[in-house]
């Protein structure tokens, strides 16, 4: 399976990621070789076996509904580009 | 109708659970807290944070799919919904795809009199996104990521939908269950209940649908009918003019009354989706179905035919009772101090559905007891105030809260049933006005309600209405 720049651009934009030419030539070849390697997976013969949507094979892992503390604001917007009146403050993206 | 085009419905609705903390982890998803004081590593979506699932989220989420009739999945699972925006700050959403929780449902709706039956292809569980509050003209967006992680179920219809109103109606119905049930909010307001709608026309007669428009931001039930009346004609305009319908999605302008392209690129819905590794499957067996079944209360549905069946209600008015769970309790808490339901539902279809539309309030907003209605019912029974001066006794009942009794103290209002004061009165008024008197006497029977409203004025209303017609009327043929 090959990945075209065509394929990086669209994901890319997607992300809304700039990428040079440069950048697209390289991941798309990258792209490609992480897919092959997955595509080995193909030579297995899984006729017989039921789709897994998860390799633990435990399921029901639940919580009780219960409150628990919070972050502060101000921890919370630790990590914030800027903030604003406690908000995240971020660059308009259209949608 | 009269236009050469079918209108062919769909809605999305959003309805978010009311559990005490997130569906993923621990935060309170309480409504109005200071922007991002209710959030923690796991949604914010730091880097190696390991959701779980709320047990209670699930519990709330098959409720609602039983009780829309939904088929509940033996076995489902979590996906991660990628998707590029400020609003979640982990780029994706976690939903479910392919292994919704609920699927196969159906509701009943009423629409002129006719029941129509809405089917529902699928019920899934998710979580909500962040609130964000666009500045500087639209080049900065302040993020409030409180509600990331609210738990939400999504329902979507069939495209079974054949007119705005319909729309309207299912979007109502589907709030009632809800409510019911007892699993959300449900106020379109607060945004915990959310509606988009996909719309198209085609010639009648035509199997395959036209070209649908996603219709988004109708903020109110009156809303979802505006906007897809307005998308209905344009698109009817469109094609009678020999255009064809763009797909693409359109935001309703509540204020302007139309529908504007978003413009959104082809590619946007590219939401390649897969399954959350964080998350392992759930799980639904027979017994713990058993369980959430159980504890379904009785629907509007069967509600309203309780009360054709139990009160000779026409099915108009159970319906109009139904319709808000509060309502139905109201109507119900009434019913223990009073045994005339009749009464007791025209007064609050008359007088108290009139002025909550009025002022534009809720029930919720007015402090009137269902206990006090029906108190005042059986003051009107046993003669202490008739149906007129409880008109008044009413109104202030809504506005204050007070009993009835007590407003009828205060105010001085008790009924005048005594013989002797009322032919005082009765004789007072023939003396004052003999022309009246005499234009009865030759045959205009008109001149009679002139002489009542005489005595009624005198009394401030409070005459016993009966016994002022018996006594005038003895007085003036005898």
């Amino acid at each position: 399976m090959s990945i075209t720049v065509k394929d990086v651009e669209h994901v890319a934009n997607l992300a809304r990621l700039e990428l040079s030419e440069a950048e697209k030539d390289r991941l798309a070849g990258q792209l490609s070789t992480i897919l092959e390697y997955a595509d080995k997976l193909n030579e297995l013969d899984t006729n017989g076996i039921e789709p897994t949507s998860h390799v633990l094979p435990i399921y029901n892992v639940m919580r009780e509904d219960e409150v628990r503390p919070s972050l502060s604001a101000e921890k919370a917007l630790l990590n914030a580009p800027e903030e604003e009146d406690g908000h995240f403050r971020v660059p308009a993206v259209m949608e | 109708m009269s236009t050469p085009f079918e209108t062919v419905i769909g809605l999305e609705v959003h309805v978010e659970l009311h559990t005490k903390s997130k569906i993923f982890c621990g935060c309170s998803t309480s409504f109005g807290a200071p922007p991002n004081t209710h959030t923690c590593p796991v949604c914010l979506g730091h880097p190696g944070v390991l959701p779980v699932l709320n047990r209670q989220a699930v519990e709330y989420a098959m409720k609602a799919a039983m009780a829309i009739n939904c088929e509940i999945a033996e076995w489902c699972k979590f996906d991660r919904k990628n998707y590029f925006y400020p609003d979640s700050p982990k780029a994706y959403q976690i939903s479910q795809y392919d292994q919704p929780i609920g699927s196969n449902g159906w509701i009943d709706i009423e629409v002129n009199g006719q029941t129509k039956r809405i089917g529902i292809t699928r019920l899934h569980l998710e979580e909500d996104a962040g609130k964000l509050t666009h500045i500087d003209g639209g080049f900065g967006s302040l993020a409030d990521f409180n509600r990331v992680g609210t738990p939400l179920v999504e329902i979507v219809s069939e495209p079974d939908i054949r007119s705005p109103e319909e729309a309207k109606a299912y979007l109502e119905k589907l709030r009632a269950i809800m409510q019911y049930c007892d699993v959300s909010d449900v106020k379109m307001e607060e945004g915990s209940l959310r509606c988009d709608a996909n719309i198209s026309l085609r010639p009648w007669g035509q199997k395959e649908f036209g070209t649908k428009a996603e219709l988004k931001n109708m903020n109110s039930f009156r809303g979802v009918q505006r906007g897809l009346e307005y998308e209905q004609m344009r698109q009817a305009d469109v094609l009678e003019s020999g255009g064809t319908i763009v797909q693409e999605t359109r935001r309703w302008d509540d204020a302007q009354g139309k529908t504007f392209s978003m413009r959104g690129k082809e590619d946007a819905h590219d939401y390649r989706y897969f399954p959350d590794p964080d998350l392992v499957r759930l799980h639904i067996d027979e017994e713990w179905k058993e369980r959430v079944r159980a504890s379904i209360p009785e629907l509007p549905d069967a509600r309203q035919a309780r009360y054709t069946e139990q009160y000779g209600l026409s099915s108009y008015d159970a319906g109009v009772l139904t319709a808000s769970k509060q309502l139905a309790d109201f109507f119900e808490e009434s019913l223990k101090y009073t045994s005339d339901a009749k009464a007791s539902a025209n007064w609050i279809m008359g007088d108290l559905l009139g002025y909550l539309n009025a002022n534009n309030l809720e029930l919720d907003d007015v402090k009137v007891t269902g206990q006090g209605l029906g108190e005042m019912i059986g003051l009107i029974e046993k003669g202490t105030i008739s149906t007129k001066i409880a008109k008044t006794v009413f109104k202030s009942m809504i506005e204050s809260g007070k009993s009835p009794q007590q407003i009828v103290e205060e105010q001085g209002l008790v009924q005048i049933s005594d013989e002797g004061a009322i032919v005082a009165i009765v004789d007072a008024v023939i003396a004052a006005n003999p022309q009246s008197v005499e234009d009865f006497r030759g045959g205009k029977d008109r001149a009679i309600g002139f002489l009542v409203g005489q005595i009624m004025k005198e009394t401030k209303g409070k005459a016993n209405p009966g016994m002022v017609n018996k006594l005038l009327m003895e007085r003036l043929k005898g």
